[in-house]
């Protein structure tokens, strides 16, 4: 099937870059460090990420809108903590969980409501949600509660085995379930295409009578949706509630999607990209680990350094697109009308 | 020409303040294309929005085959077959061709987007209804304004097959782009659409419609035959002056006006907004550009103050070659412009009147360093008295003073900075005759102290009151020049009027 003839072939771009940076860094690990190369150090990856994963592709939508979404990291560490304190409490795993995930579709219902309504800008919005969250937390305990709920350590400890001996977590498997429901929901759903329409021109959007409230409230919904559930991922990961926990996660999600080639002024991406972005920084973290003397700070001035290069590289593939080619109608006799890709013309045609 | 499609009845529409449209009719018949005509807030646009339910109306009726309706938004009309393509493409450039024609009502297989079909449909539309062949399948952005034009007009005529709005769907296109455009328009006719056009160019009016209905100041002035009506007739239906009747009685002193070239532009042009043009501009004489809206008069102001980059020719100001126009340098040469739209371009609605003179000085003496506070007030008073502005205190909110002390105070804030040439776009726009007058005897007197100015309007009666000299516009052109006691408006009228290429006379 000829898939990419109907994307948006600029895209795969970024996408073969981030490919191409997750081969380069993984080959790199191979041959520094002994025992990088095996499988289940990739698995890891999953493993040690599937809650980034998650929240990262709720936050990819957001963006594509053209929205952000300040609030994730906040509100994972806020569902961390409901979720130790209501097990102490001596609540079923199950009740705590669907509980955990209505609060974050509520969360997200509430600030894509405001976004749209008051015609507020999400950055500003978002920030509120994230002191209310984090703040919340706290109110909760300011110590960190440990989980002992037999379901939840249950669920923690369970390895679903690929092949061999080699496993992944549930969280892992959760986390690519939601990525592939993402990209599912991008390409082959209304919604989905209404929120590359919004990020494209939401003027245009509106005018060609798409639901531009519905789309946006849902996307932010959809983003605290996930945002809970990565919430929950964690929560079985550390089997812990911690008010301080992932302090600036949202920040990890965004550079995670501006890796994964999801373009910050909306409209542009795949949804596979954060979890490339994912994986790229994982990677680096782990070369990190291996390579032993370093501060695992290093991993975040990798970050760095590979955010300004893809953004570079994504500002300098835009600024050509303006001022490529466009293809024009040709000099036609008759009523036969041809493209021609090759005339050029000027700027101010875009 | 078949039944009545679309009719308007009495149709009324007050802003606050502001009667846009009084009692207007129209008529739009299956398979004809009528334009709507008149200048400036003649009232068209309105017109339109009120029909695609836009605005709300305050009166009259819409009838669609007979049967009333009441259209409440832009998706609401679209869903009665009355869609609309906007000067400004309202289509989504990130999307690919096909996505756009049928985003929103995308046709589904098993609970999913059916993309083969799409693309199948949209390519068919494309080729079928507009003649045109595409890889649908490419991002919007990889095509031209007038292809992405046509697939605005692909989407529109695949939603609905009846009236069809296009509202100057011609102003970035190409001469051959129209032309295909036209040939779009001409098959849709054929198959039965309501089209109904806007446009600014004379030409293309009496290229491809039938009929003609012009609006002027919100009322409707008639319907005409477009094969019957002569374009003097037209434009002096819009203008609102019959042609052969002047209003100057008392001919105006003919000025001594010096020999020295002040600005001098040689073949300056804008691919796409004006064609080159020459132009010189004598110290201290009046010079008037007069012609229909989107003949380029803006244009060439624009061009001359640098807010557009020519993309040719070449031009000076007093002798100086200047390599690269820019606002900057514009204003460093004793340049000034006051913008046609002086809500957008002009005032800061939230800053005082005193501020809103020093604005123009302020960025001149260079912006970090500081007009001590009497000096303004003197610079303020100083004008407030000269330019008799109407306010309680200089410190009032600009936006609390009506339309002609707010365009005195743009006025005032550039003569602050002691220019040398004035550039006026349609100084007199929207306000009272009182103030208009005013503005007029200033615009007098400015240039009895000397200062060259540049002063473009739509009323041929004020152009030729103030100025010295007059160019014609027509179609991004300069097609003629009048002095002295030639400037008449019937002869302006005329040549507005002309024919380009086949010249055709016109009886006098």
């Amino acid at each position: 099937m000829k898939r990419e003839k109907f994307g948006i072939k600029e895209n795969h771009i970024f996408i073969i870059a981030t490919m191409a940076l997750i081969v380069l860094l993984y080959g790199y690990g191979s041959i520094a460090f002994a025992g990088f190369f095996s499988t289940q150090v990739f698995l890891n990856l999953f493993i040690d990420n599937a809650y980034l994963i998650i929240v990262a592709t709720g936050m990819a939508f957001v963006i594509i809108t053209g929205g952000i979404d300040l609030s994730v990291g906040a509100l994972v560490a806020l569902i961390s903590m409901v979720s130790a304190s209501l097990l102490e409490a001596g609540l079923n795993g199950f009740v705590v969980m669907a509980l955990s995930l209505l609060i974050g579709i509520a969360f997200g219902a509430f600030q894509g409501y405001f976004i749209y309504r008051f015609d507020l800008h999400p950055w500003i919005v978002t920030l509120a949600g994230m002191f209310l969250a984090r703040g919340a937390s706290f109110l909760i305990s300011t110590d960190s509660i440990v989980i002992t709920n037999e379901t939840y350590s249950a669920i923690s400890q369970a390895k679903v085995y690929l092949f061999g001996d080699h496993y992944i977590s549930i969280g892992a498997v959760v986390a690519i379930i939601v990525v592939a429901i993402a990209i599912y929901i991008a390409k082959w759903t209304r919604f989905g295409r209404n929120v590359y329409a919004i990020g494209g021109n939401v003027k245009s959007a509106g005018l060609m009578g798409l639901p531009v409230k519905r789309t946006t409230i849902l996307v932010y919904v959809f983003s605290g949706f996930c945002s809970a559930l990565g919430g929950v991922v964690f929560t079985l990961y550390m089997l812990s509630g911690y008010g301080l926990h992932l302090l600036g996660m949202e920040m990890d999600a965004i550079a995670a999607c501006v890796i994964g080639g999801i373009l910050l002024t909306g409209g542009f991406g795949y949804l596979i990209g954060p979890t490339l972005g994912v994986m790229s920084m994982g990677i680096i973290q782990t070369i990190i680990m291996f390579q032993g003397t370093l501060s695992s700070w290093w991993t975040k001035i990798a970050v760095g350094f590979l955010l300004f290069v893809f953004i570079l590289l994504q500002r300098l593939i835009v600024m050509k697109r303006r001022k490529r080619n466009v293809i024009r109608l040709k000099k036609v006799r008759n009523n036969v009308k041809v493209q021609s890709p090759s005339q050029s013309v000027s700027s101010e045609y875009k | 020409m078949g039944a009545i499609l679309l009719k308007a009845e009495g149709i009324t529409k007050t802003f606050p303040g502001v009667k846009a449209l009084s009692n207007v009719n129209f008529n739009l018949q299956r398979g004809e294309i009528h334009s709507l005509m008149g200048e400036n807030g003649a009232g068209k646009s309105t017109l339109i929005k009120v029909l695609t339910g836009v605005h709300e109306k305050n009166g009259g009726t819409f009838y669609l085959e007979g049967e009333k309706i009441e259209p409440a938004s832009p998706e609401e009309a679209q869903r009665l077959g009355i869609s609309t393509v906007y000067q400004e493409i309202n289509l989504c450039e990130n999307l690919s061709v096909a996505e756009n024609i049928f985003i929103g009502r995308e046709p589904m297989k098993k609970g999913r987007i059916d993309w083969k079909e799409i693309n199948r449909r949209a390519k068919k539309v494309l080729l079928e209804r507009l003649n045109i062949n595409i890889d649908v399948t490419k991002i919007l952005s990889s095509y031209s304004t007038a292809i992405q034009q046509m697939v605005a007009i692909a989407r529109a005529v695949d939603i609905s097959s009846g009236v069809l709005i296009l509202d100057e769907p011609t102003s970035s296109l190409d001469k051959n782009e129209v032309k295909q455009l036209f040939d779009v328009m001409r098959s849709l006719k054929n198959e039965g659409m309501g089209i109904i056009f806007v446009s600014h160019f004379l030409d293309q009016i009496f290229e491809i419609t039938d009929k003609i209905t012009v609006l002027r100041n919100g009322e409707f002035i008639g319907e005409y035959e477009t094969k019957t009506i002569s374009r003097t007739e037209l434009v002096s239906k819009m203008i609102g002056r019959e042609w052969g009747e002047d209003s100057r009685q008392d001919h105006k002193k003919i000025r001594q006006i010096s020999e020295k070239v002040f600005v001098d532009a040689s073949s300056l042009g804008r691919q796409g907004t004006i064609n080159p043009f020459n132009l010189s501009l004598r110290q201290g004489e009046v010079l008037g550009l007069a012609g229909l809206l989107g003949s380029g008069r803006t244009e060439v102001a624009k061009l001359i103050f640098g807010i557009e980059k020519a993309d040719e020719g070449m031009m000076s100001i007093d002798n100086e070659a200047i390599r690269s126009m820019n606002p900057k340098v514009a204003v460093d040469k004793g340049l000034s412009f006051c913008p046609e739209d002086r809500k957008v371009e002009g005032i800061v609605n939230d800053l005082t009147i005193r501020e809103n003179i020093i604005l123009g000085l302020q960025a001149k003496r260079g912006l970090f360093k500081y007009i001590p506070m009497k000096e303004q007030k003197e610079i303020a008073q100083k004008y407030i008295d000269l330019l008799r502005i109407k306010t309680p205190s200089m410190e009032q909110k600009i936006d609390n003073l009506s339309g002609g002390n707010q365009q005195k105070v743009i006025l005032a804030r550039w003569l602050a900075t002691d220019p040398k040439l004035l550039i006026l776009d349609e100084p007199t726009r929207g306000i009272d005759i009182g103030s208009k007058r005013e503005i007029r005897k200033l615009i007098l007197d400015l240039a009895a102290e000397g200062i060259t100015i540049l002063f473009i309007s739509s009323e041929l009666e004020e152009v030729i009151a103030c100025c010295d000299r007059v160019i014609v516009l027509r179609d991004r052109n300069i097609i003629g020049e009048l002095q002295g006691d030639e400037m008449s408006e019937s002869k302006i009228m005329d040549m507005i009027a002309k024919e380009a290429e086949s010249n055709e006379s016109i009886p006098v």
